[in-house]
């Protein structure tokens, strides 16, 4: 194409989106190629601060800190790029922190990252770049993002690095939306990035990788939901219950199913002469039932609200690797369709702890075939 | 087109500073002969600004800007148990200060503008007590440009006994000041929204007003402001405030608003388009505020810059992204429309040849976003 492209790089003043935008700065040199630095401000970190436990001063790395921002307009200087900060604070809350919290409440297990990826980062970011003038986005994210002829389809893999592989967020995007998203350290490793963002004299080089959730500082998702429904007037919804084991006999009470977690181990209360976990959560009953560590293993998953990327849709068995959490080695599986609108799993071994509420993302190989949400 | 933010320095400005950096780098308070020329520099261009505010010499204040002059009327006068008056259309130097004083045991009413952006001094004398000491209502807004009654505001305040502030930095340069016909104790004007520095202004301090200096640790400005002057910023200031009197004279404030409305009625023949202020109301001559139905007005902002036109969509919050104006949303528009708004500020330097580029620009803009994204109703409510 000779026509000249504008490209939006999202930046969040991480290492990661600014190396990203050094290397399309660099590379877009031709006449009236550019580049525009975008920040989605998602969340205000002063909002809850010191309210239940939450820090008052958020440090570095998260989204949406001030820090952070400041990271990114540096860089941007830096590049000599446009840069702007995009206010999508409201919907954020609607789309990202309602359902996760309501999630939570109804004793199910959220992933943010991959609800802000599927409803809201994506689709806005495109929105703001078409707006604008742009005709596709980038962003830092570890996966790989290619066209294939042959299917006439857009293609996610995971990425080189793959202790980074962050295809497991991103199993939600559309065909529209991977067409115009550029992936442009997809064939890095993490060591490779940092070197080129020091080539580029980028200051935060060395920055540390942020980790937890962007929008819970601290990490305590419990001090959140309690903060979070004090600010919006609402009550805690009384959901303590019955601590039960498998057999059914009752073995005590837990305080609130949003404090449990499918495969949770530690503070149950529990005296018992073998380790329990959490097995089971039911919203309706409030009853959490635990067991063995052997007693979490499940052969088989049921998935909803999926999405599908390497195959127009499942018609058929196939057999595919799931991952059933970030850090889960992706296992061995027949898929099956079930129904127009969910799937079901046949896992060759038993898989510990799948849990509802998480994301189950189906591979062949490097390719992301497809995913959905864990019933 | 975003003059209302802030203004370049006019080289006749930067011209008269230019002495007061190195050659004449006095300290004022000096006895010695570099003090003396540091010395009278201020005291000449304390002679302009109360010819500019038309008072009296002993009654202009130098300060930092307008949000040290605002902080000042607040935190100076105001004692626990007082009661204030402002309006919600304000800066936020006054709205947080006000905030800030309600810890230390100061009630605000702030006042709502009627849907024109007009306050309506009716509502500012109802809502005086008894405690009632001090009322700030701003020259013109920021936002919308719309001037407010302030004479009459003045005259409720005189015959109430009531302290009056006027935070009149988007006012200064733009309508002829005059505090003694303002009726007001206290005004705060900043210098660089009129084609002077940034870190400096001054304040109208009618003699005898008790309002306690804010800094303290020096007898500067009788005591009233503590720190050695900004001569140079000072210099600066002057010249820019002698600049803007001519300007009010010669004709320049006539053609800018001629400009003003050109721009407006040509960008008003665009459909879903209307202007933020209602028909008729007084305005200042630069300011335009307009509502664009069906598009985001931050991605409007974002574009329109990318191609070389400056506007303002609201106010920035403290990571840099865009807010809904809380002067539109006081007015009764809802969210999705304030976000939609846009302000164009001229500058008083402004040719037809800008306007003429902002209306290439605009529409072309405003055609491309609605044809890509239509906003659907309530998606961002």
């Amino acid at each position: 194409m000779s026509q000249p492209t504008t490209i939006a790089v999202a930046m969040s003043g991480g290492v990661d989106s600014s190396t990203v935008a050094a290397i399309l700065a660099r590379n877009t040199t031709g006449a009236g190629n550019s580049v525009v630095g975008l920040t989605l401000h998602l969340w205000d970190q002063t909002r809850l601060a010191g309210k239940h436990g939450i820090p008052d001063a958020p440090k570095a790395g998260r989204c949406c800190s001030l820090d952070d921002v400041y990271d990114a307009r540096r860089v941007a200087e830096h590049l000599g790029i446009p840069y702007y900060v995009v206010n999508q604070e409201e919907r954020f809350e609607q789309d990202v922190v309602r359902p996760f919290v309501a999630e939570y409440l109804s004793g199910r297990t959220p992933i943010p990252c991959s609800l802000c990826n599927n409803h809201l980062k994506f689709d806005q970011l495109l929105k703001t770049a078409r707006s604008i003038g742009a005709g596709s986005i980038a962003t830092g994210h570890y996966a790989v993002n290619e066209y294939d002829p042959q299917r006439c389809r857009w293609i996610l893999k995971r990425p080189a690095d793959l202790a980074k592989d962050q295809t497991y967020f991103l199993f939600g995007l559309t065909q529209e939306q991977l067409a115009h998203t550029l992936f442009p350290l997809g064939r890095l490793t993490k060591p490779e990035v940092r070197e080129v963002a020091r080539q580029h004299g980028l200051a935060l080089a060395e920055k540390p990788d942020s980790q937890e959730i962007c929008f819970i500082p601290g990490g305590d998702y419990k001090q959140f939901l309690t903060a979070y429904l004090e600010e919006q007037g609402q009550p805690m919804p009384e959901t303590a219950g019955e601590l039960v084991a498998s057999s059914g006999e009752v073995l005590g009470r837990h305080d609130g199913i949003s404090n449990v977690t499918v495969g949770q181990r530690k503070g149950l209360g529990v005296p018992s002469p073998s380790p329990l976990y959490v097995l089971q959560i039911d919203p309706a009953s409030h009853r959490v039932t635990v067991g063995a560590d052997a007693e979490l293993a499940t052969r088989t998953l049921r998935a909803g609200r999926l999405n599908w990327i390497s195959i127009p849709a499942l018609t058929r068995p196939m057999r595919v690797k799931i991952k059933i959490r970030h850090r889960h080695e992706p296992a061995s599986a027949t898929l099956e369709p079930a129904g127009a609108a969910e799937v079901v799993a046949a896992f060759d071994d038993p898989q510990r702890a799948v849990t509802p509420g998480q994301s189950a993302v189906f591979y062949d190989g490097d390719e992301v075939v497809g995913g959905g949400w864990i019933i | 087109m975003d003059a209302n933010a802030t203004t370049p320095l006019l080289p006749e400005v930067m011209e008269a500073m230019r002495p007061y950096w190195m050659e004449h780098f006095g300290n004022a308070s000096s006895i010695h002969l570099h003090g003396q020329q540091a010395r009278t520099a201020v005291d000449r261009a304390r002679e302009t600004l109360a010819e500019f505010f038309n008072c009296h010499d002993a009654e202009v204040v130098f300060n930092s800007g307008g949000t040290e002059g605002d902080n000042t009327a607040i935190f100076g006068l105001l004692h626990p148990g007082d009661h204030f008056i402002t309006t919600s259309i304000e800066h936020s130097a006054i709205l947080q200060a006000a905030q800030r004083m309600a810890q230390h045991g100061v009630d605000t009413t702030f006042v709502p503008p009627q849907s024109s952006g007009l306050i309506d001094p009716m509502d500012i004398l109802r809502s005086i007590r008894p405690e009632t000491r001090l009322i700030s209502v701003m020259l013109a807004n920021n936002e919308t440009g719309v001037l407010q009654p302030i004479e009459e505001i003045g005259k409720i305040a005189a015959d109430t006994g009531v302290f009056f502030h006027i935070d009149a930095v988007q006012g200064a340069g733009k309508v002829k000041f005059d505090a003694r016909r303002f009726g007001c104790h206290m005004l705060s004007i900043s210098a660089h929204k009129m084609h002077g520095p940034k870190g400096v202004g001054a304040m109208f301090v009618r003699r005898g007003t008790p309002v306690e200096s804010l800094l303290v640790g020096g007898s500067h400005e009788r005591r009233r402001r503590a720190g050695t002057e900004n001569v140079a910023g000072i210099v600066g200031l002057a010249k820019a405030a002698e600049l803007a009197m001519h300007s009010l004279e010669d004709g320049t404030i006539d053609r800018l608003a001629a400009l003003r409305d050109r721009l407006e009625s040509e960008l008003l023949r665009l459909p879903g388009t209307g202007v933020n202020s209602g028909p008729g109301v007084p305005r200042v001559a630069n300011t335009s505020n307009i509502w664009f139905d069906n598009l985001e007005g931050e991605a409007l902002v974002i574009a329109l810059d990318l191609k070389g036109v400056a506007v303002s969509g609201g106010s920035a919050c403290h990571s840099g992204a865009t807010e809904p104006s809380h002067v539109l949303m006081a007015m009764g528009l809802d969210k999705t429309r304030a976000r939609a708004s846009l302000r164009f500020s001229l500058m008083k330097t402004a040719t037809d040849a800008d306007v003429d580029h902002v209306l290439q620009v605009v529409p072309a803009a405003v055609k491309h976003l609605r044809a890509l994204s239509p906003v659907e109703a309530g998606t961002l409510g």
